[in-house]
């Protein structure tokens, strides 16, 4: 499948109908009662082209799988079945030098800003350990390198000596962002890189993370549940539920005119900041069901306020609507196109 | 919205929230006041560490015995600080009661939800076992659980995050409170729940009549939901107004700061407006405003002189010397932009 | 530059200001005391021990403290203060040998398994349940039993329990350490696993690990003194507290002094272990958080 939008241009990653599963460990008395296991279905065909240099905004519930897919693009995962495409090649299997050859290319940063950095090194070991084990420079290049990123990140003069405790969660973060951009790669996994972050604080980290896309031409996969930072970072989003992508488009287009019912629900329930548009009923009803036990048919039916038959029945498929790709039998009618 | 005045209910004046040395206190609340009507929801906003939990916690006296309350809390009339821990527990849970961030640490994991209700009730009502049943599952379906008379019998972990949060209401809602204190009731949820309980606060208010302080950190939230604001920092009120001027035209260099970050109505992947520098540690502040370290416009008398909370158009109130110089700032930059 | 020259020395003032935290505790600075007495008791006996520990003397049989014997004699007349000395030798090495192999292959194993888990795991577990059902000293006498009394035997034979121990701690520390973010950080930036292991997790995890030496440490001297005591650890004539107590314990109405004082020794040793492993527990505690 390909996205139609994007015809033209090779993408930098093609993951291809992803799966992965968490097998729950099985209690003594399940195993005698002969209980299945209880299988995690965290992504269930997940199907998504990430271009060069592109912002690529993930959005969707905890739970439903966004961290999940990030962590198997950046390898920390391996995936039940499906495939991931790095430039045209294969990256599920790799091993050894060829792995961390991928990972030179591909770096990722966490949420935590409390626990993504090893509490017991400065930030001059942290970057100097990256910076030797793939041999990015040597000798006294090292620590020039190391002025060089924390200036990149905007940390004060002196921050290399200092441990992680020392500084705030913004800081912590361009820490993590530093590190990453040691390996000096192409592409950035960033998971919920501010979420944990003051809001005063947040715009900093965002900013800091706009100019280094553009200065240094960086591919960034932004995952993230604050609908309104993903919308202004993004040139394209796309919309996960329950492990799959049922909505990807142009952020303009998605935002301003969303054709999935999910997208359109949780853009409605996203705290807008105009006063005069309030709504008395909340924009969407139920829970994410449990990923243990994804619903048949079109996963979202069981919440969607279109649901018909068709839905319970059969899964409808990522398919171009409009100026991007929507998984709903009803796309056109529902979103208007 | 109606134009009888109603009520005021709580009336706090120059609350002072202390800890530690008497000699060296550490100021978490400082000469805050405001007032909350009936029906009314207040939004208290702020960054983490600005005071808003302490506020609300002395209002409920769950400081004490570390935290030295001074100020006036008049509840209807009555003041609270210098009720001993009996006459506050009468107030307490009955007609004040309080819903927290996560609701698992504040329900006991031990006890079924049924018997927490029924508990409170008891406590706080005289009505007889089946009466009290029959109220529970009144309260878990005002709450919008659904099947509310087959979860009586359930443990807190076999709910859902929101469901517990519904169920935090619940309880808080068994003894008919008057003023309900939310500490970021929704921060630990997804949009679309958060929306859910949103919306179930402020049905709540409306229908009861009930006022509510909504502790967040989301000026969306406060959008939304709240009919009035009170803008935090370092422990202090900056901006007190109606929702609808306070967010559409901030006069506090923070919280138009902090309203300037958030991205709205500007071009995408643009810089984002950003406040310098972090949010400040309670033992270093000046002793004139507490923003003046990150204050765009900050004179040099900021440091040294505390601004009052002046008034600054109809039921609006600002702290800070130099408003024209702040609107001109801001101004300016959007015009720029 | 100056910048690139600050990084070991900021090192070495961090190693100070702990070291100055360190003394400023009034149970810290006791330990201390107690286990560098200790330790120069035990490396140079023969400067502070008044008499020859071995040396009869039939003159003074079981004679009671005085200035010349302080801690009395005992039934061949030979001085307990400078026995009880000479078993500082003796004892803090057993401290020391009985606890420090333990803590290595314990260590090493907990790290490898709690970081890789599965099948190792799962077989680790089994072999902790199965050394943990009986109890530890029990364990520890059959196997100087097949092997013969010893101390080097002693020492084979509480590794070969012990280090079950200091496995189970690390694994558990390690695992937790593990769902840091940071451990995930070092394998998309590529590190191998023994990197990740012991330059990234170890040194997070180690605090516990060093508190509980130090109690085990205390423990081993009980432990080694009992078996002394029961004749299956050091050997008479060799002073060592449990075998001072031992050819006391006949005497205990007449020459009190010679089980007492091993007594006071072991008490005290291990009261300074004890202390300064509470001390570490309280000082290695993570902060800036
Ligand atoms: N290592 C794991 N073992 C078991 N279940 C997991 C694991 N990682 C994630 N999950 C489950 O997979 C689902 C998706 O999780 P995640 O990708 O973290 O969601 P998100 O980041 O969107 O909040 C969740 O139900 C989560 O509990
Ligand atoms: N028991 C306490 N003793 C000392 N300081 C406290 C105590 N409780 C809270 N504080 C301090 O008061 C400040 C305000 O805390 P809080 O009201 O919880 O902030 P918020 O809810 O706005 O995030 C924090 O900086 C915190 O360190
Ligand atoms: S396929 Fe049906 S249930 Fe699914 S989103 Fe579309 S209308 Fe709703
Ligand atoms: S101008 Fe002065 S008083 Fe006003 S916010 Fe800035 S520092 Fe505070
Ligand atoms: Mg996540
Ligand atoms: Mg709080």
């Amino acid at each position: 499948m390909s996205q139609s939008i994007h015809q033209a241009a090779t993408p930098l990653l093609a993951i291809r109908d992803l799966f992965m599963r968490f097998e729950k460990r099985r209690s003594l008395s399940d195993t005698l009662a002969g209980r299945p296991r209880q299988v995690v279905s965290a992504l269930n065909g997940v199907d998504l082209d990430v271009m060069p240099a592109e912002t690529l905004g993930i959005v969707g519930e905890s739970g439903c799988g966004k961290s999940t897919l990030a962590r198997c693009i950046a390898g920390l995962n391996r995936p039940t079945s499906g495939d991931i495409r790095f430039e045209g090649e294969s990256v599920i299997d790799l091993k050894g030098a060829r792995r961390r050859g991928y990972n030179k290319r591909v770096q990722m940063m966490f949420q935590d800003p409390y626990t993504s950095l090893n509490p017991r090194m400065t930030v001059r070991d942290t970057l100097r350990e990256a910076i030797t084990v793939h041999r990015m420079r040597e000798g006294a290049g090292i620590d020039r390198r190391v002025d060089e990123l924390l200036d990149l990140v905007r940390l004060p003069d002196g921050a290399a000596d200092k441990y992680p405790h020392e500084f705030s969660g913004g800081q912590r973060q361009r820490i993590g962002i530093a590190r990453a951009l040691s390996l000096e790669p192409t592409c950035l996994v960033a998971d919920e890189l501010v979420s944990a972050l003051d809001v005063s604080v947040q715009a900093q980290v965002v900013n800091l993370l706009l100019e280094l896309q553009d200065s240094l031409g960086l591919t960034v996969l932004f995952v993230a549940h604050d609908l309104r930072l993903v919308r202004h970072v993004s040139h394209r989003v796309a919309v996960i539920y329950l492990g799959a992508i049922v909505e990807v488009g142009p952020s303009e287009a998605l935002f301003s005119r969303p054709m999935h019912p999910y997208s359109q629900a949780l853009l409605a329930a996203a705290p807008s900041l105009d006063p005069t548009a309030r709504r008395r009923a909340p924009a969407l009803s139920g829970e994410l069901p449990s990923p243990l036990d994804i619903p048949p048919g079109c996963p979202f039916h069981v919440r969607c306020p279109h649901a018909a038959e068709r839905c319970r029945q059969e899964k409808p498929a990522l398919r171009p609507v409009g100026h991007g790709m929507t998984a709903c039998h009803f796309a056109e009618t529902i979103g208007g196109a | 919205m109606s134009q009888i005045e109603k009520e005021t209910v709580l009336d706090i004046r120059r609350l002072r929230t202390e800890f530690g040395l008497t000699e060296r206190p550490l100021v978490a609340v400082d000469d805050v006041s405001f007032q909350v009507k009936a029906g009314e929801i207040l939004g208290l906003v702020g960054e983490s560490g600005s005071g808003k939990s302490i506020t609300l916690r002395s209002i409920l006296g769950i400081v004490r015995p570390r935290g030295r309350v001074k100020g006036e809390i008049l509840w209807k009339g009555r003041d609270l600080v210098p009720l001993d821990e009996a006459a506050l527990r009468r107030v307490r849970g009955r007609e004040i009661a309080m819903i927290f961030q996560e609701p698992m640490s504040s329900l006991n994991p031990l006890l079924t939800v049924g018997l927490q209700i029924s508990e409170n009730l008891a406590a706080h009502t005289d009505l007889d076992a089946k009466a009290r049943k029959a109220r529970a599952v009144e309260l878990l379906d005002m709450v919008g659980i659904p099947a509310a008379r087959d979860r009586l019998g359930d443990y807190p972990h076999e709910f859902s995050g929101g469901m517990r949060q519904r169920v935090m209401i619940a309880i808080a809602l068994a003894s008919n409170p008057q003023l309900l204190l939310a500490d970021e009731p929704t921060t630990a949820l997804d949009v679309t729940i958060q929306d859910q309980i949103l919306r179930l606060i402020q049905a709540l208010s409306r229908d009861l009549g009930m006022a509510v302080i909504l502790v967040t950190h989301d000026m969306g939230v406060v959008a939304e939901t709240c009919d009035r604001v009170a803008v935090m920092y370092g422990g202090r009120l900056c901006e007190t107004g109606p929702t609808a001027d306070v967010i559409g035209d901030a006069r506090h260099p923070y919280s138009l700061g902090l309203l300037r970050s958030i991205p709205r109505d500007v071009a995408p992947r643009t810089l984002l407006y950003s406040i310098p520098g972090a949010p400040p540690s309670l033992n270093a502040l000046p002793a004139g405003c507490a923003f003046t370290a990150r204050c765009p416009v900050a004179g040099p008398e900021c440091r040294d002189v505390r601004p009052n909370l002046g008034t600054a158009g109809k039921n609006r109130q600002v702290a800070c010397h130099h408003r024209e110089q702040a609107l001109i700032h801001f101004s300016a930059r959007e015009a720029a932009q | 530059m100056s910048i690139v020259l600050q990084s070991p020395s900021r090192k070495a003032s961090r190693v100070n200001a702990f070291i100055g935290r360190a003394f400023s505790r009034p149970s810290f600075v006791i330990g201390f005391a107690i286990l560098a007495l200790s330790i120069a008791l035990a490396l140079f006996p023969q400067l502070l021990a008044p008499y020859d520990p071995l040396a009869f003397d039939l003159s003074a049989i079981q004679q009671g403290p005085s200035l010349a014997h302080p801690f009395g004699t005992d039934n061949f007349g030979r001085d307990v203060l400078s026995r009880v000395i000479w078993a500082y030798r003796v004892d803090m090495q057993m401290a020391f040998f009985a606890t420090i192999f333990a803590l290595l292959i314990g260590v090493t194993v907990g790290a490898f398994v709690g970081y890789y888990g599965g099948i190792a795991d799962t077989i680790f577990g089994r072999c902790v349940d199965a050394i943990i059902t009986f109890p530890f000293l029990v364990l520890v006498i059959a196997i100087v039993a097949v092997l013969g009394p010893g101390l080097i035997n002693m020492y084979v034979a509480i590794t070969a329990v012990n280090w079950v121990y200091y496995a189970r701690l690390t694994r558990a520390e390690i695992m937790a350490q593990k769902s840091n973010d940071y451990a995930a950080a070092g394998r998309v930036l590529g590190y191998s696993d023994r990197r990740i292991i012991f330059r990234h997790l170890l040194p997070n995890a180690i605090s516990p690990i060093i508190v509980y030496w130090m109690t085990d440490m205390a423990l081993a001297i009980l432990l080694g003194s009992s078996l002394g005591y029961l004749g299956l650890g050091a050997q008479p004539p060799a002073a060592e507290w449990g075998v001072l107590i031992a050819e006391g314990r006949n005497f205990l109405l007449t020459a009190w002094w010679m089980s007492l004082m091993p007594g006071i020794a072991i008490v005290l040793t291990g009261l300074g272990f004890s202390l300064v492993g509470d001390a570490l527990a309280d000082l290695l505690r993570p902060k800036g958080r």
